[in-house]
């Protein structure tokens, strides 16, 4: 289902839960699947004695993947010609995101309609762990 | 990320999904995927970056017979100074994704990293902070660019204290 240009307008704005409660299981699946095996996202020991952290963290990429569902199910699979973000505070487990998507514009180029996004993902107490913007293309 | 050969498989795909907590049916059920716009299977918009798993050299991954260092008997299977911590590549402060086509399982892509700028800034609490910029190309059987990724990464001086 992809969004209309039509039914769309500056500001209009579609958030989700994209994990509640994140599990140190769930950053080692995205281990897995990602190839990215570093130990600050997997081994606690190593990260708690070795590196200083108070825990294993999210990859940023988990949370930007995380954010990424949000996006592909408002705007439609295939839909996206861009996504970028900036990771701006560490994710940890036991954190429960939700992200936002806000219509910042609308436009045409070459006969095709887009919208811009502003992409905002927020951890259980409102701190912001992702910033970001995407570019979709819309019907009509 | 550099990949002499990234083959984009429907297994690989479920997998990255699942990771990223996405049970979209667009991801793993080919007939589903058939009766959508977009007529087949493709992958999650920050696959690409799974491309790690067929860099040779990617040194987040553990190689067969070299020590890593990651804990086992002790908390670090390397001595100081021989990396750790995040490694030389440090953390990830931007990522950005441009989709020129989707990724489909059969695509078999290749990965090329360019270095981009580098830039230094003071951290906010105390100590620089190094930025540094890839980009990289991943271009399909036919030598078509898919996607473009621009990826910052950012060494700190020292751990990054906590709130």
């Amino acid at each position: 289902m992809a969004l209309k240009a039509s039914d769309l307008s500056v500001g209009d704005e579609h958030q989700e839960v994209v994990v509640d409660n994140l599990s140190r299981t769930q950053i080692v699946m995205y281990a897995g699947a990602s190839g990215d095996y570093n130990p600050l996202h997997t081994d606690e020991v190593f990260t708690t004695e070795v590196a200083k952290y108070p825990s294993v963290f999210a990859h940023g990429m988990l949370s930007m993947g995380l954010t990424g569902r949000m996006l592909t199910n408002w705007v439609g699979d295939g839909r996206l010609a861009k996504y970028g973000v900036r990771f701006v505070a560490q994710v940890w487990p036991g954190d429960t995101l939700t992200a936002k998507a806000t219509v910042e514009a609308l436009r045409e180029e070459n006969g095709e309609q887009f919208v811009d996004l502003t992409l905002s993902t927020v951890n259980q107490e409102g701190r912001e762990v992702v910033k970001g913007q995407a570019i979709a293309r819309v019907d009509p | 990320m550099a990949a002499d050969r990234f083959p984009v498989e429907a297994s690989h795909i479920m997998m990255f999904a699942r990771a990223v907590n996405d049970a979209n049916p667009i991801y793993h059920d080919e007939e589903y995927a058939q009766t959508t716009e977009v007529g087949k299977v493709i992958a999650p918009p920050t696959f690409a970056q799974s491309s790690a798993q067929f860099d040779p050299e990617y040194f987040l991954r553990p190689k067969v017979d070299e020590p890593w260092f990651g804990s086992g008997r002790e908390a670090t299977g390397r001595a100081p100074g021989e990396g750790g911590g995040g490694g030389p590549a440090g953390l990830h402060a931007e990522q950005e994704f441009t989709y020129h086509r989707h990724l489909s399982p059969g695509d078999v892509l290749t990965a090329e990293m360019k270095p981009g700028k580098e830039w230094e800034k003071q951290g906010r609490r105390g100590g620089s902070l190094k930025f540094r910029e890839g980009i990289t190309e991943y271009r399909d059987q036919n030598g078509e660019l898919v996607i473009t990724a621009r990826s910052v990464g950012v060494q700190p001086s020292k751990v990054v204290e906590q709130d």
